[in-house]
């Protein structure tokens, strides 16, 4: 006779354990633990909006209260899926009005809101607390004027780096006076004018305000006032750091700062007069992370700022801040964890800055706990990849962006194989790898042998043959997400390799060669993934089977066909008889 | 929206530029210009054509001259999407102004940043870029797309700040970047409620 814990217990230890993974494992103990698990789970992170249905997800999970949900794929973000794509929230939104009343939180990344499914929001649930929209589109200030007037209990508002259709700054006078319950709000990415005065009050009456990311629209000179009716906050984003030079407005500015003693997070900084920047000076030795990537300060003045934040933990900054800057970095920063080096003139025809592979070295010798790169910038060495990968096997992120397609070392002129190859070998909790540069096959041996806790791995204008894709997928154990542009990869390695989509999120090839052949095989062959060919060219059954599809998105799925597919995207699972133009 | 006729600004210093190119007049019907060719570049998309690059001039030709093929741009060649810099990041950064691209009866939209380009006719020349069925064609002064399979005719219209629909090529370059909010290419069929040259925007809510 076997003894088990009553309900009431088994729930009561279940809610001590929060990891996706932990909750999945448990549920698979047997059946009545995963009847007890799903009742009480109350968070959902859906990484593919498409790969489960919110009916799936409702029928087995009734009483959640935080959904996470995302949509377009990685390369979204540089123009490479059209328009029109997908990634709608609506119907996940209205499934879950009617199921989830008591819904508290919704996280979107890359999806498509309109303001119908932000008005539905605000109206269907009455404990509604957490909106964060991650790059998301398709909504406008109407929509957040409804999410303001109607959710009595919100906490977080935070829209970072959406595209929205901003009307006019008056949707925030739509927070009631009643409305005291913010912690946080970020409105980073709109562009229309505030009003100040509603503004401030609405900080005013927001004791638990600890994130504020204001607009480029803020004007300098009112933020005091701002800081001063909230010297509680944690992280702030100004607006333009710019205005006319005055002392009366520095010194206003500079306490205002020191008001503010638990700041460990600074962002916005558009339009920064150099002049005002030792405002913030008697908050740098407080700053964990420092988002410099709008600011175009000039190296000196990156200097003196960065040396001063001994305890800063992230940092995002452009290429202005050169190798002197990184030495300088490596010499004040010693807990420093993650760097982000954005390119200041992208599409500039050469170096506007003299920042190297140097710089990136210095950093890796200096800061011990660095664990997460992105790097643009204009050369690189074998050498140097070697050197950062033997400085740093803790490495967990390496991205990096050399802007020239295909470049090689610049000193040996070979390709980049042996560098990234050393970053693999070394780095043996490597997740995430986005390569750049000259390279052939070799490297993705490299890669397939050593990258075994690679979970995801962005490649653009490598590679030589099949054999390359073939490493990768048959040697990644952990590879969760794959991205390709522009790279020879085609038919046999997919092919031969087809069982291993099955173990991935998804994967996606543009402009590489595969052909449609393979394509409809693929996903004849494997029913439990959506094999998608986007062709802006029309049907691909007018053009021969051996034709390469421009671009490809396969993605495993219990929910089957996706009914929303635009003109242009092609599912190839089966006989496409049936489909109306 | 004033239609109010600029002098010839140089809008961009490259030699060799014709800038009576860049130039809106009431010209002759039939005044000659660049005629395009069917060839098409190296890459098969470029969108962001560097502003002040030699070659965002390469387009140009003198007015009196026929392209044989296009000439490969001095600058460098850019490639959709790379460096992998996120169009947020690039509209923040500096003067960026993305713009959809809608077309009549194709299946999607496209995205342009108005701020690469410096006249109408580098615009333009994206666009065929961008659509690589079309040609692009100047009847009666009036610049036009057409696609050669069916000998559609398309004109280039915009949404501009007011929410009307205008014709591509009424206002100076600058108020046109300025007040575009959105670009439609609309067959031309469906154009004629236009009036050229004239104030009066398109009423009709089909715009």
């Amino acid at each position: 006779m076997a003894y088990s814990f009553p309900e009431e217990v088994l729930e009561h230890v279940f809610s001590f354990i929060n990891s996706d993974k932990d909750r999945n494992a448990v549920s698979l103990v047997c059946k009545s633990w995963y009847e007890i698990e799903r009742w009480c789970r109350r968070r959902i992170f859906v990484g593919n909006c498409y790969a489960v249905s919110p009916r799936i997800m409702i029928r087995r999970f009734p009483e959640v209260r935080s959904v996470e949900l995302k949509g377009k794929p990685h390369f979204a973000d540089f123009n490479l899926v059209p328009e029109d794509w997908g990634g709608y929230v609506y119907p996940w939104i209205a499934a879950m009005s009617r199921a989830y009343p008591w819904l508290e939180e919704i996280r979107l990344k890359r999806m498509v809101v309109t303001d119908e499914a932000l008005e539905l929001i605000s109206k269907s649930f009455r404990n509604f607390k957490v909106l964060v929209l991650s790059t998301c589109e398709g909504f406008s200030t109407d929509g957040l004027a409804a999410i303001a007037s109607n959710c009595k209990h919100l906490r977080e508002l935070d829209l970072r780096e959406s595209e929205v259709d901003d009307i006019s700054g008056h949707w925030l006078s739509h927070f009631p006076d009643t409305c005291t319950s913010l912690v946080s709000l970020n409105i980073a990415c709109l562009v229309s004018e505030l009003s100040c005065s509603v503004l401030e009050r609405l900080v005013a009456r927001s004791p638990n305000l600890r994130t504020l990311r204001l607009n480029r629209a803020v004007p300098l000179e009112k933020l005091p006032n701002i800081l001063r009716r909230a010297p509680q906050l944690v992280e702030l984003g100004t607006g333009a750091y710019s205005t006319e030079l005055r002392s009366d407005i520095f010194s206003n500015l500079a306490e205002a700062f020191s008001g503010c003693k638990e700041l460990k997070g600074l962002s916005g900084f558009w339009d920064v007069v150099p002049a005002y920047l030792p405002a913030i000076y008697s908050v740098c030795a407080g700053l964990t992370s420092l988002n410099l990537s709008y600011a175009t300060i000039q190296c000196p003045d990156l200097i003196k700022l960065v040396s001063q934040c001994h305890n800063l933990q992230r940092l995002w900054v452009l290429d202005y801040i050169e190798d002197s800057g990184l030495d300088a970095l490596a010499a004040s920063c010693k807990d420093l964890q993650e760097l982000r080096v954005f390119p200041s003139d992208p599409f500039g025809a050469g170096p506007n800055v003299s920042l190297t592979e140097q710089g990136l070295v210095s950093v890796s010798e200096g800061c011990p706990k660095l664990q997460s790169v992105l790097f643009f910038c204009r050369q690189m060495t074998n050498a140097a990849l070697v050197t950062i990968a033997r400085n740093r096997p803790n490495l967990i992120r390496f991205r990096l962006c050399i802007i020239d397609a295909q470049a090689p070392d610049y000193l040996t002129l070979q390709p980049l194989d042996t560098g990234f190859g050393a970053i693999v070998q070394n780095c043996k909790e490597l997740r995430r790898l986005s390569l750049s540069g000259l390279l052939t096959d070799r490297v993705f041996e490299y890669i397939g042998s050593h990258g075994k806790k690679l979970e995801m791995l962005s490649i653009a204008f490598a590679g030589d043959s099949d054999l390359g894709l073939h490493h990768v997928l048959s040697g990644c154990e952990s590879l969760r997400k794959l991205e390709i542009r522009d790279s020879p990869f085609g038919d046999k390695a997919l092919l031969a390799n087809a069982a291993k989509l099955e173990t991935m999120r998804s994967l996606w090839m543009s402009s590489c060669s595969v052909s449609f052949g393979a394509c409809k095989l693929l996903g004849r062959k494997l029913p439990g993934l959506n094999v998608e060919v986007i062709d802006e060219r029309g049907p691909p059954d007018l053009r021969p089977e051996s034709s390469p599809v421009e671009k490809l998105y396969i993605y495993r799925t219990v929910a089957g066909p996706r009914f929303d597919m635009p003109g242009f995207v092609w599912r190839m699972n089966e006989d496409q008889a049936w489909r109306l133009s | 929206m004033s239609s109010e006729k600029p002098k010839v600004s140089p809008e961009f210093e490259t030699s060799g530029m014709n800038l009576q190119e860049t130039e809106l007049t009431l010209g002759l019907p039939g005044e000659s210009r660049t005629q395009k060719s069917g060839t098409k570049r190296g890459f098969s998309e470029t969108v962001d054509l560097c502003p002040g690059s030699t070659s965002a001039g390469k387009e140009e030709q003198s007015e009196n001259e026929i392209s044989g093929t296009t000439k490969p741009p001095t600058a460098k060649e850019q490639k959709v999407g790379w460096p992998p810099v996120r169009a947020f990041r690039k509209n923040l950064m500096k003067n960026c102004k993305y713009v959809k691209v809608a077309v009549d009866g194709a299946p999607y939209l496209r995205k342009v940043d108005l701020e690469m380009y410096c006249s109408y006719q580098q615009l333009l020349g994206a666009l065929e870029e961008m659509f690589t069925c079309f040609t692009i064609r100047d009847v009666l002064n009036e610049r036009r797309l057409m696609d050669p399979l069916n000998g559609v005719e398309y004109v280039p219209t915009y949404e501009d700040k007011d929410g009307d629909w205008m014709l591509v090529g009424d206002v100076p370059w600058k108020m046109f970047v300025e007040s575009c909010k959105r670009l439609r290419l609309m067959k031309y069929s469906e154009a004629i409620g236009f009036a050229p040259r004239t104030p009066p925007k398109c009423s009709s809510s089909g715009c």
